[in-house]
């Protein structure tokens, strides 16, 4: 047990959190699950809408390819096992946005079994294990606030392909949902299988939480908080409902097993609906499709297009590049940060490219809130600037001043260096006729050092730099002061 | 020359061709038959006005090629018609004009055919009499007092009182061939997967089949070969060649084996449907046939699990009537309260009581007891037929266990209702091809029906042995018009 390990602590008792998340991911898809109906984000409502997507009579499904393709290409991205047979049924209940008056979902016999995920904790990897993936409808939207007196429909989503991702209940800690829902992410966007775009909500998520005292083993009882849609949210209710269960135990009390909601403005969990009430969905196999089958050659197919993936590709700049586990996890976290880094080494020394794309790069973006995708600096002007550094044109400290330009406008560093004559002198005539100049000026300071006052070498550096306006080359301004003060 | 309306569909096909009579001649006289005929109830939905344009839309530029030539045809209200009112004989569709057309239909009309009128028939296809239509009762043309079956009762009535040359049904558990045994037609549910489901009202999914009803064997064949097609818009629908089933029909059977299965002889089967049973094996040898005894030993189970297994698909098929996006909706405080009264008031009791019972045997805690179960027998009825069929090429059984009952006899009694589909409801379990035809009378004078049970997609074989038998049974239906005033 490790000292990190994140725990709640009542009256001197120590509990465990056991987190299990079913995550519903949107299927990264032209058309929806069993209509050719589009699935674009933010159209107008009800404006990509088909008879079968709105139930009309005498309206069947039938199975759009890639959304399976996309459901196995996940699959074999979370090392699981690809069921050749599985099993379409319907979940039926009554609501508004629910057109068919059921959900075709997959239940006893999911398209993806078990499978894993592997955390990279500071403490080292940890595996997260995956229960099973399931391809089902998305419902429509109700809207609640436009009209005071009727709820209005928005059926754009119905029909929409979700992926459910269920995982084992192995995840301990906020923190570890945390990585984990970033980790499907990256695993998903890397992949293509789907955006992963929590705002639009194509990644949403399901949270089960139970507590039990430190060194028990027998699971207790959880509950399940519905449609958490940010990991801060997530977090939050894990914390809150954490410690109210644990809160309950220590009064003596039991956790009814329930479905609660995440309240948002309160940071508080409360019931929704208790076991008692549970929906009884009546599932059965859907009438209306054939089981779903697919041959070895269909799954081999797919695993032809799968790409690098971020584990793999880790080690790849762990072994190639000697980057620290700690620069290549972060580097290939999330996909379009490993392809600017990967652009910018095509023409630059690595190990310079890890540090500027991890230091200033990420400071950059993070103070402005952006992606890497949306970054003022293009990969080709930072590889540019990189090999300014390295050839010696620039000093680190000058590469920071141009990068600051770039960051308001995106410009070959070259020219900047040409426009604002920032190239470091590296000339030894020019440089020697500057630190004779800073000696001849400061004759009692060179007494002092040559009496033993080592520490003065520092002062003569900054002053031939400053001199230099900065731009001396500072391991030929260091070699010829030695030669000057020690000759 | 012989009045219009007496001629069958392929003779009617054929003078259209040879340009005899012209497509306006035909439509007229259905449509002023139909006209006089409202006592009979059949039609839901009238489309005469536009079917006589049509006909002379199709007169003033025929196309010969076409294998239904401007023929009208009226159809059951089960199949949603592009602009037409398609109601499945419910009050919660009472108003419903669909924006499409069903794949079966459309095949009907790319063949030349001109619609007629919708049918009536029982609400959501769910009854044996069509006594449960919201639009009122079916009157057979056999007898004034009498119901022409169900669920295609409206198609049956139509069809044998000559409203309509030929006609489509569907086919869920009987609801093609018990009507036609009742009214002394031809009736054929074919094999699941033939006919696309695109465009039906689904009332148990893994169970419905479109198929045509027609006055005599050829016209079937001619019918069928133009409904069944493979259509990507059904999941279910098998693509396998379709023969042309018209063209290859074949009066020739000698050496057939034709199996009696000896379960099909129930306790309390009328003696009259007994000896007409016997006289079809006796007509079936006289063909050259041969009888086997056969068993299919799970008999006994298909109705109770087409009982379970056929509400459990419509309570959840009929779901989608919610009151929310289209049909009848009754105003409630809130959502629920819609939904209820919606539902308490669009639907009629018999569509209730599935609903209920399917929704029972959905539920958890019951599911493994009942549907589950029923899954498991319905897999064992369907092996019975597969080890049959390595014996006989076709079974012959009675359509139904009576001929016709009196309009409101069984309608308080849903058990014995049910029971009218003990022969038919296995065919549906198995998936397989089955047809009646007409072939005798019962001390009434009430027609009764023989099915034939072919093998999966051997409707030829079925045809064929229906088509040397109607010639040996050569039965004759007789009505005398008391409904046209």
């Amino acid at each position: 047990m490790s000292k990190d390990q994140y725990l709640i602590e009542k009256n001197g008792n120590k509990y465990e959190v056991i987190i299990g998340l079913e995550v519903h991911a949107q299927v990264l898809s032209e058309s929806k699950l069993f209509s050719s109906s589009a699935t674009r984000f933010g159209s107008e409502p009800n404006t990509q809408v088909s008879l079968v997507d709105a139930a009309f009579p005498g309206m069947l499904p039938v199975i759009n390819e890639f959304c399976v393709r996309q459901a196995v290409k996940t699959g074999i991205g979370l090392n699981a096992k690809i069921n050749k047979k599985s099993i379409f049924d319907r979940k039926n209940y009554f609501y508004a946005d629910l057109p068919q008056g059921y959900q075709i979902s997959q239940y006893k016999d999911p398209i993806v079994g078990e499978g894993t995920v592997v955390l990279d904790l500071p403490s080292g990897p940890k595996t997260i294990g995956i229960e099973r993936l399931h391809l089902e409808q998305d419902a429509g939207k109700s809207i609640h606030d436009i009209d005071p007196s009727s709820t209005l429909v928005d059926l754009n989503r119905s029909g929409v392909a979700l992926m459910e991702i269920v995982s084992k209940p192995d995840l301990r800690s906020p923190e570890e949902v945390n990585l984990y829902i970033k980790k499907l992410r990256s695993i998903m966007r890397y992949l293509g299988t789907c955006d992963g775009n929590m705002q639009e909500g194509s990644l949403r998520a399901d949270v089960n939480v139970s507590v039990r005292k430190v060194g028990t083993d027998k699971l207790g009882t959880r509950c399940e908080i519905k449609n958490v849609n940010s990991i801060k949210f997530m977090q939050m209710a894990i914390e809150y409902e954490a410690n109210r269960q644990a809160e309950l135990l220590e009064e003596g009390n039991a956790v009814d097993q329930e479905t609660r909601l995440f309240d948002t403005k309160k940071n508080q969990t409360r019931s929704m609906r208790s076991k008692e009430d549970a929906h009884d969905y009546r599932y059965f196999p859907d009438p209306d499709l054939l089981p779903l089958e697919f041959d070895d050659q269909f799954i081999e197919n797919i695993k032809k297009e799968i790409p690098e993936l971020p584990d793999q590709k880790k080690n790849r700049f762990i072994e190639k590049f000697r980057l620290t586990p700690y620069e290549a996890t972060i580097l290939v976290s999330d996909l379009d940060t490993s392809k600017f880094f990967e652009k910018v080494i095509e023409k630059s020394d690595v190990k310079l490219s890890a540090n500027w794309i991890t230091g200033e790069l990420f400071a950059l973006l993070n103070e402005n809130n952006l992606e890497i995708s949306e970054s003022p600096i293009s990969p080709e002007n930072l590889s540019k600037l990189i090999n300014l550094i390295s050839d010696g044109t620039i000093s680190g400290k000058i590469a920071k001043t141009i990068f600051e330009i770039m960051s308001k406008e995106d410009k070959d560093p070259n020219i900047i260096v040409e426009e604002k004559g920032l190239k470091q002198e590296s000339d030894p005539k020019a440089l020697e006729d500057l630190i004779q100049k800073v000696l001849s000026s400061n004759k009692d300071k060179v007494n002092e050092y040559k009496s033993g006052k080592d520490k003065l070498f520092g002062f003569f550096v900054g002053q031939v730099m400053k001199e230099s306006k900065g731009k001396g080359n500072p391991q030929m301004i260091n070699k010829i002061l030695k030669e000057k003060l020690n000759g | 020359m012989t009045n219009i309306i007496d001629l069958t569909l392929d003779e009617l096909a054929n003078k259209i061709k040879s340009k005899e009579i012209s497509s306006t001649e035909v439509t007229s006289a259905y449509v002023d038959r139909s006209k006089s005929s409202k006592k009979l109830n059949t039609y839901v939905e009238e489309t005469f006005e536009q079917a006589l344009k049509n006909a002379n839309k199709f007169d003033n530029k025929p196309n010969f090629e076409k294998k239904l030539p401007g023929i009208p045809l009226a159809v059951k209200d089960l199949f949603c018609t592009h602009n037409v009112r398609t109601t499945a004989s419910s009050k919660i569709l009472e108003n419903f004009i669909p924006t499409y057309e069903s794949t079966v239909t459309q095949n009907l009309w790319d063949a030349g055919a001109i619609l007629l009128g919708k049918l009536n028939c029982d609400e959501f296809a769910m009854g044996s009499s069509n006594e449960t239509s919201y639009f009122g009762n079916v009157i057979s043309p056999i007898d004034n007092n009498l119901v022409p079956g169900g669920s295609s009762g409206g198609s049956a009535s139509a069809l044998a009182a000559k409203l309509t040359p030929a006609t489509i049904g569907t086919d869920t558990g009987g609801s093609i061939r018990q009507p036609a045994s009742f009214t002394g037609t031809v009736g054929l549910k074919p094999t699941y997967g033939s006919c696309s489901r695109y465009g039906i009202v689904a009332f148990a999914s893994s169970l419905d089949q479109a198929g045509p009803m027609t006055r005599n064997v050829k016209d079937c064949a001619l019918l069928l070969e133009v409904m069944s097609s493979f259509d990507q818009k059904d999941s279910t629908s098998i693509d396998f060649k379709r023969p042309n089933y018209s063209l290859k029909l074949n009066k020739n059977i000698k050496g057939k084996k034709i199996g009696i299965p000896k379960e099909y002889r129930v306790d309390g089967m009328p003696s009259e449907i007994e000896k007409l049973w016997e006289k079809g094996k006796e007509f079936l040898k006289e063909c050259g046939a041969e009888i086997v005894d056969i068993s299919l030993p799970h008999t006994n189970y298909a109705l109770p699990t087409y009982y379970i297994v056929a509400p459990a698909e419509a309570s959840s098929n009929l779901a989608r009537y919610d009151g929310v996006k289209y049909g009848f909706r009754a105003e409630g405080e809130n959502l629920i309260d819609m939904y209820e009264k919606t539902r308490s008031q669009g639907f009629g009791d018999e569509v209730k009581r599935r609903i209920m019972i399917g929704t029972y045997v959905l539920s958890s805690g019951y599911y493994d007891a009942y549907y589950l179960k029923a899954q498991k027998v319905r897999m064992l009825i369907k092996n019975d037929f597969d080890e049959a069929f390595k014996k006989v090429d076709a079974i012959l059984t009675p359509s139904t266990p009576s001929s016709a009952f009196k309009i409101g006899d069984k309608k308080d009694d849903p058990v014995s209702m049910y029971l009218n589909d003990i022969f038919t409801v296995p065919v549906n379990l198995a998936g397989l091809p089955g047809i009646s035809i007409p072939a005798g009378l019962d001390k009434n004078n009430y027609p009764l029906g023989l099915q034939i049970i072919g093998k999966p997609f051997d409707e030829q074989g079925i045809l064929d042995i229906a088509y040397s038998m109607e010639e040996k049974i050569n039965f004759k239906l007789k009505t005398n018009d008391w409904w046209i005033k």
